[in-house]
């Protein structure tokens, strides 16, 4: 291993060293302050190196991972939420629980597995990324172990999980017994001739296991009570992060493997989103928990997601390149106001609770207001760049049918996220005392901070995207010419 | 540059409305009422002494401004002016500061934050009337109906929450789908030219095959007439235009539905002028379906608020009849009745604003015998009613003769059917009078009359329906070249006996001289 491949391999080192750093700090009885500082400051680090890998890219680092443009930049988004996710999490976890430091370390460690994951070009690296995702996860879901409904949302997680981590491994060996390799890109001539069947059938068990990641419809039921049970940060990891890695795995493998080529990849790809966007947006409408529309909102998200990765080429790269970012700054957003108004003792999760909200915290309001605005798709904010960029790329590939039910379920969204506007501009909400008490917004400096910032990149994002784009562009161009070579 | 001057003072008069509450709730009004004053004054001392200037046929525009944006998709921030926007963002600009008048004392709660929707949704209108590019036309399109979104579902009355869901809903799907015409469009013509853009002066020479064509224009066309409204996709207007606030209904009356009108003449019909011809029967006819309908709806309403509202679809359906109508004076005409019911609603909407301020009701079932409580209010509201029905002398007898006019050379029973629904217009105008004015005064009401700043207000606006009703030439004159530009067809004179040979002639007509 040279240098090189040492500072390409960087972010994901500096990661693992500093979740043993997190358990050392445990064992003298470090201070949350101190631990999660010290969390933030090593995602920081990790993300400073990135300009360090960038010199040395592409480069395959064994044949397991692969550094380019593409990897970098998914590795720098999951970077970021990492630092958003560990600030929040401090103001949510202080005064909640006494043992933090295990948390602090998973969450290192679960940023790892995203980054392996969006570096991998091989079944073994892909594996390995995702199982140390989904245990950091296990362990993180139920970390508030007092509540019943975070043991519950743990255990139906870790079930599934490992259930669809079966289906991954089993879909990997029937590649690997067809091709004989478990390199993505050596898979790619098996499309054709007799081996498409058995191909065919290990691509659609992992697309199971991809599936239950990312929550689409028919592996979306998780979705709601893990979203509802969780503590609120991690909730917002696996809203943002998890699926962004997840994202980033499956274009790559789409592009390397050649699976675009083939009509019944994306057909399937296609069920897929048209089944989470009808699902999603159909039962996202009856809740009143904000948790579980929530879930169900990033269900229907999801499935847009699917139309610009189905769409493929440089554009439909593109679009998914905007669209993971502008997802999780809106989805962090909005997670983070929601930590902003729970309290140790009593989240903030029904309609209720924000009842009014924009005349008792006129910041926090508006912050809401906005980022629910992103999520609808409205003019001047990422949303709308998003819903932009997922028409245009449906449209240029010809997917009528697609990009007409995804204006379709545009509109069904509208229902519940004008809801959720109502809620929070409604004046005539006087709450009595105690809980006007129970739901004040606790802000602190470093919440502001991340908040403030995720609100410019909201707006920025969707007032001046180009300097984004180009830089996306970029990162897609490697993918799809990484292909040829 | 004034252009996007203008949207930028709108959009900051409103943050500055927000923020000075804080020095006291009578700030953030002033602070309103001077922008939009400071903005109608700029744009009329820069532009009106050009508006009579014969333009170089090269460049249509008054004043254009464009730099780009997302270059990525060949996106500019292209904002351009010619007589039409003019006269619509004047009456944009003038109606803002009349809602800022009549919700002087309605709004007492939140007075910072409405103010800075009424000032960003003005930002939006006078964006759509500026916009030559389609992304940005678009954005603006969507903008401006958040601010009215929160307006109505904050500050309006009893079902505001269903009414404001409504509303953007049913705009939201129609804007949808003119998202995927547009982008289509913009796809055909990169796959013909190689060239990605979304300049609406680039787009305009896009050729395509007549099924397409068609297609792309019904995508427009479905949210121009949303918003216009066109029966039937009209169910939100009178619920959105009763539960508003007054300043809120003002806006919506007199500015938000031109935005569906303007949307046509710009939009929809230059850049398929070919689909607009052969829809342009089934367009009329659906206008005069909403003249007859507006008004016989209009009629059978005990609120208010209601009738005014319902009377605006019968006053849109005469804007749609004559946009389809083909013919330059039906064009002038529904120009003129655009701008002349957005003064004449605005009024009545305004009047009706104080009455429930007065009464705290809007059932006319409760008025009665107001005549001698409020003289000048009844006085006021008798004008604008007879405007509302179309008397001679007054601005909204002009656009709609001239609608008529123009609709009878093309299509007779189309004219007469629409003439019918003036005699309507007659009815309901006469009946709100006769309700709310007349007869006994059961309730035993003892309320005050108009103060000295509504009556100045609503004075005004009479000065000016009465202006344009009898000097209507300098507004035609300066929408003129505009609408010169807009392909006629149907052109004289063509009657059920001698249809196809003139027609034909005329449908490509070049951008006149």
């Amino acid at each position: 291993m040279t240098l090189a491949d040492i500072l390409a391999l960087l972010p994901t080192i500096i990661l693992a060293a500093a979740a043993l750093v997190v358990i050392l700090l445990a064992a003298c009885n470090g201070s949350h302050g101190v631990v999660s500082r010290t969390t933030a400051t090593a995602q920081a680090l990790a993300l400073f190196s990135l300009p360090l890998a960038s010199d040395v890219i592409p480069r395959p680092v064994t044949s397991l991972l692969l550094v380019d443009e593409f990897a970098l930049f998914y590795a720098a988004l999951i970077l970021i939420g990492g630092i958003g996710v560990t600030i929040l999490s401090h103001g949510y976890l202080d005064g909640k629980l006494d043992r933090h430091s295990e948390y602090y370390a998973l969450l290192l460690l679960a940023s790892l597995g995203g980054l392996v994951l969006v570096m991998s070009v091989h079944g073994a690296s892909f594996f390995l990324g995702l199982e140390l995702l989904s245990v950091s996860l296990y362990v993180l879901l139920a970390y508030t172990r007092e509540e019943p409904r975070a043991l519950e949302a743990g255990i139906k997680y870790l079930l599934l999980s490992a259930a669809a981590s079966a289906f991954v491994l089993f879909g990997l060996a029937l590649l690997y017994f067809s091709t004989g390799e478990l390199a993505f890109a050596a898979m790619q001539p098996s499309l054709e001739g007799t081996g498409r069947t058995v191909f065919l059938v290990g691509f659609s068990l992992i697309l199971t296991g991809i599936g239950f990641k990312l929550a689409v419809v028919p592996f979306h039921m998780w979705a709601a009570d893990v979203f509802q049970g969780s503590p609120i940060p991690v909730t917002a990891f696996v809203a943002t992060i998890s699926k962004i890695a997840v994202v980033g795995l499956l274009l790559r493998a789409l592009v390397h493997t050649g699976g675009y080529a083939d009509e019944a990849v994306t057909g399937a790809l296609g069920i897929l989103a048209v089944g989470s966007m009808f699902v999603g947006n159909l039962l996202a409408l009856i809740q009143n928990n904000v948790k579980r529309l929530l879930a169900y909102s990033s269900i229907a998200h999801l499935g847009y997601l699917l139309v610009a990765v189905i769409a493929g080429g440089g554009l439909g790269a593109e679009a998914v390149g905007f669209y993971v970012a502008g997802y999780m700054v809106t989805m962090l957003g909005i997670f983070g106001i929601l930590i902003l108004l729970s309290t140790p003792s009593a989240e903030a999760e029904r309609l209720e609770d924000l009842e009014g909200l924009l005349w008792r915290d006129p910041l926090a309001g508006s912050l809401w207001v906005i980022a629910v605005l992103s999520l609808a798709g409205v003019p001047l904010t990422a949303g709308f760049v998003i819903k932009f960029y997922v028409v245009v790329a449906g449209l240029s590939s010809d997917r009528w049918l697609l990009v007409l039910f995804f204006v379709v379920n545009s509109v069904l969204g509208l229902f519940y996220y004008l809801n959720l506007i109502r809620v929070v501009v409604a004046r005539d909400a006087e709450p009595s005392d105690l809980r006007k008490r129970a739901i004040a917004s606790r802000w602190n400096w470093s919440d502001g901070f991340v908040l403030a910032s995720l609100l410019l990149a909201i707006v920025g994002l969707g007032v001046y995207p180009i300097p984004f784009i180009d830089l996306i562009k970029q990162t897609t161009a490697v993918l799809m010419t990484g292909v040829l070579m | 540059m004034i252009l996007v001057s203008l949207i930028a003072l709108l959009m900051l008069g409103g943050l500055m409305a927000w923020g000075s509450e804080r020095a006291g709730s009578h700030w953030p009004r002033w602070v309103t009422l001077g922008t939009a004053f400071v903005g109608l004054c700029a744009i009329g001392f820069d532009t009106i002494p050009h508006l009579g200037q014969v333009d170089p046929p090269s460049n249509p525009w008054l004043r254009e401004y464009s730099v780009p944006w997302i270059p990525r998709f060949g996106i500019g921030l292209h904002l351009a002016m010619d007589g039409l926007s003019f006269l619509l963002i004047a009456l944009t600009l003038l109606l803002g500061i009349v809602a800022v008048i009549a919700s002087w004392t309605e709004i007492t709660t939140g007075i910072g934050f409405f103010h800075f929707n009424l000032l960003w949704v003005l930002a939006g209108i006078a964006g759509v009337f500026l916009a030559m590019d389609l992304f940005l036309f678009f954005v603006f399109w969507e903008l401006m109906l958040v601010p009215m979104y929160l307006m109505i579902s904050i500050w309006g009355h009893e079902r505001r929450s269903y009414a404001a869901t409504k509303f953007f809903l049913f705009t939201q799907a129609g804007g949808l789908l003119m998202l995927i015409s547009i982008l289509a469009l913009s796809i055909v013509h990169y796959r013909q030219t190689g060239v990605t853009t979304f300049d609406y002066s680039l787009l305009l020479g896009t050729s395509l095959p007549p099924q397409t064509e068609l297609w792309l224009m019904l995508g427009f066309f479905a949210a121009f007439a949303v918003k216009l409204p066109m029966v039937p996709l009209h169910p939100w207007l009178p619920d959105a235009h009763t539960e508003a606030p007054t300043g809120g209904s003002i806006i919506l009356a007199g500015l938000l539905l031109k935005t569906g009108a303007y949307g046509l003449l710009r939009f929809a019909i230059p850049l398929f002028p070919n689909a607009s011809e052969t829809f342009a029967v089934v367009a009329m006819t659906l206008g005069v379906v909403g003249i007859l309908y507006g008004a016989l709806l209009a009629f059978a309403q005990t609120d208010f608020k209601r009738l005014v509202a319902y009377s605006s679809v019968a006053h849109l359906g005469f804007v749609l009849l004559g946009i389809y109508a083909g013919n330059l004076h039906a064009r002038q005409g529904a120009i003129m009745a655009m701008i002349a019911h957005g003064l004449s609603t605005g009024a009545l909407f305004m009047i009706a604003g104080l009455l429930q301020e007065r009464l705290h009701t809007r059932d006319m079932n409760r008025m009665g015998g107001l005549w001698p409580v409020m003289p000048k209010l009844s006085g006021v509201t008798l004008v604008f009613s007879m405007a509302s029905l179309g008397i001679p002398g007054l601005a909204n007898f002009i656009g709609e003769f001239l609608v008529l006019l123009g609709t009878y050379r093309v299509n007779i029973l189309l004219a007469v059917l629409a003439t019918i629904g003036v005699v309507g217009a007659a009815l309901y105008s006469l009946i709100l009078i006769q309700r709310a004015f007349h007869g006994e005064n059961t309730e035993g009401w003892k309320v005050p009359d108009l103060g000295g700043t509504q009556f100045a207000t609503l004075g005004a606006m009479i000065l000016f329906s009465l202006a344009l009703g009898l000097y209507p030439q300098p507004l035609l004159n300066a929408a003129q070249p505009g609408v010169a530009r807009i392909q006629t067809w149907g052109d004289p004179p063509t009657t059920g006996e001698k249809p196809a040979e003139a027609s034909d002639t005329t449908t490509s007509a070049p951008p006149g001289p």
